[in-house]
């Protein structure tokens, strides 16, 4: 087997004297799809930035494609939190997607036929041409968050990491984005790190789990993890997990209400059944 | 027409035209990420905090013009090292503009010249500029316009998507103070034309009628720079005219133009209405 695409070796990362989690140790395959779960403020943000080399391990060490992480590595394509653009902003998607080939190199970008060719490409994997030279600001948020994606894979990455790019989104919207970047690690052989306060949507095409909560992880296949016992050990607390109409539903006794723990943007009572009970 | 003529064979005219050129083209390109950046207060500060150095220079009997960008440039520095996160920024303005612009009353109070000098400061006077500040406003001007190009790229991507390009390797932090840094000398050159209290109508409206007449970032530059050169140059000329003050006539035709830009213009823009851009295809293929 070929190395990992990221290494976790006894990593721990804290800001000032809290630390956020510790001593994770975790190798993630090429062409692996890791969905990273735990509530907010559980440190889920933080693990991508450490990929990404802007926030340092206080102990530890990572490795990215064989070397320590450091800013700018071309290997990682980022798709960040959601963050809307102005509705004037005199921007397109296809300049966004350009940012991702040459956007951080100094000077003026003139024409480059091939860098634009690239981005036609780009946007054609996301099927985002109909609107890629729309003000990027007036699109509804699938539609952004497809240029993200193109964006993010524009420079042929080895890794992919996604943060919550299905918040904010309606449940088509979910899905075909899900798709877009299973797609892209069938294709491409990729890596992908995603960030999702709600398994359910990805359980489709996810490989392995990474739960972190108050400091603890567990790491493993969704089946393995996403189990009472496990999960009872993770939180401290007794904890439930049902699986209900192919959905999985995490609930915890503290959660009086029956709301899922992961806290999803749809209640319980709300979900139904979108028939992917393979 | 013949009036005209004669007074372009005026030197102090000629001096005036081509500091307001050079004036104008920076004044667009800046103004343009001045709006994307949501700065116009950080415009104001800069530009009162240049007065403040202007009188202090005029004190001492130095350039006021080299008072002007020496007080707009400590101001973006403070600025830029004290409130770099857009959260605190405008805060760490007030506090500074503040204090500053305190001293600026000190200065002219001591000030035992005349008082016009302050007033052009605060009104602009661009037809009262020396062949000497033409020079210097021509150099300020292009060495502006250099750093700018150099910094294009990732001062875009750190405008339009500051995650991504910090993850990308962009200094976020330091493109921020070094456009402070620009904004500031595109603050001294602006101000020559319509001084410190209307600075806003070349630091902000270029780039905001701009925006409504095109999605694309290159095509808003030169059409902000061409608006600025619009309200400059006619400014200047009508002034020369009618004799009234040059601020009269660029805020107006600033104005106006941003009047037609959104209103008149814009919403004819095929490419900025999202129907006619987007087709008719549907984001999601029904499942």
């Amino acid at each position: 087997m070929s190395e990992p695409a990221v290494r976790f070796d006894r990593v721990t990362l804290s800001y000032g004297a809290r630390s956020i989690w510790s001593d994770l140790s975790l190798d993630i395959a090429p062409g692996t799809f890791v969905a990273i779960l735990g509530p907010n403020g559980s440190g889920k943000t933080s693990l991508l930035r450490a990929i990404l080399g802007l926030v340092e391990p206080s102990a530890g060490r990572i490795d990215v494609l064989g070397h320590a992480p450091h800013r700018g590595d071309p290997g990682i394509g980022y798709v960040p939190q959601h963050s809307s653009f102005d509705p004037e902003l005199p921007f397109r998607g296809r300049d966004l997607v350009r940012l991702g080939i040459d956007g951080h190199r100094w000077g003026v970008s003139w024409r480059d036929p091939a860098a634009n060719a690239r981005v036609a490409t780009a946007l054609a994997a996301v099927e985002a041409e109909a609107y890629a030279d729309a003000p990027i600001g007036r699109l509804s948020g699938g539609e952004q968050q497809r240029l993200r994606i193109a964006q993010a894979l524009v420079g042929d990455p080895r890794i992919l990491l996604c943060d919550e790019p299905l918040a904010n989104l309606d449940l088509r919207y979910q899905q075909a984005i899900t798709d877009l970047i299973a797609g892209w690690r069938d294709r491409a052989g990729g890596t992908v790190l995603f960030v999702t306060h709600d398994v359910n949507p990805v359980l489709r095409v996810v490989d392995q789990v990474l739960f972190v909560v108050n400091g603890r992880w567990a790491a493993g296949t969704p089946d393995e993890v996403l189990r009472s016992d496990r999960m009872s050990e993770l939180y401290g607390s007794h904890v439930d997990v049902i699986r209900v109409h192919g959905r999985i539903l995490v609930v915890g006794e503290s959660t009086e209400s029956g709301f899922n723990i992961e806290e999803p943007h749809h209640p319980p009572a709300a979900v139904v059944d979108h028939g992917d009970t393979s | 027409m013949e009036q005209l003529v004669t007074l372009l064979g005026y030197e102090f005219v000629q001096n005036a035209i081509a500091a307001g050129f050079v004036i104008a083209i920076v004044s667009g390109v800046v103004s343009g990420f001045v709006v994307a950046r949501n700065m116009s207060f950080a415009v104001h500060a800069l530009a009162e905090l240049g007065f403040t150095g202007s009188a202090g220079f005029l004190l001492v009997h130095l350039s006021p013009v080299l008072g002007l960008l020496f007080g707009s440039a400590i101001t973006a520095v403070f600025i830029g090292t004290l409130g770099v996160r857009a959260r605190g920024r405008d805060v760490v303005v007030g506090v500074v503009m503040a204090f500053g612009l305190g001293l600026g009353v000190l200065f002219i109070t001591l000030y035992k010249g005349y008082a016009t000098q302050a007033f052009a400061i605060l009104f602009g006077t661009i037809t009262g500029v020396s062949r000497a500040d033409v020079a210097l406003l021509i150099a300020i001007g292009l060495v502006t316009l250099g750093a700018l190009a150099a910094i294009y790229r990732p001062l875009v991507f750190a405008t339009v998507d500051p995650e991504v390009a910090e993850a990308r390797g962009v200094p976020v932090g330091a493109i921020a103070v070094a456009f402070l840094l620009i904004m500031a000398a595109a603050v001294a050159e602006a101000i020559q034309v319509v001084g410190v209290l209307l600075i806003l109508t070349l630091l902000i409206t270029p780039g905001a009628a701009a925006e409504r007449l095109t999605p694309r970032p290159g095509l808003a530059i030169v059409y902000s720079v061409a608006i600025a050169l619009l309200c400059t140059l006619g400014g200047i000329l009508l002034s020369l005219i009618t004799n009234a003050p040059v601020s009269v006539f660029v805020t107006s035709l600033s104005f106006a133009s941003y009047l037609v830009a959104r209103f008149a213009i814009g919403p004819r823009r095929p490419e900025l209405r999202l129907v006619a851009a987007r087709g008719s295809v549907p984001d999601v293929p029904a499942t």
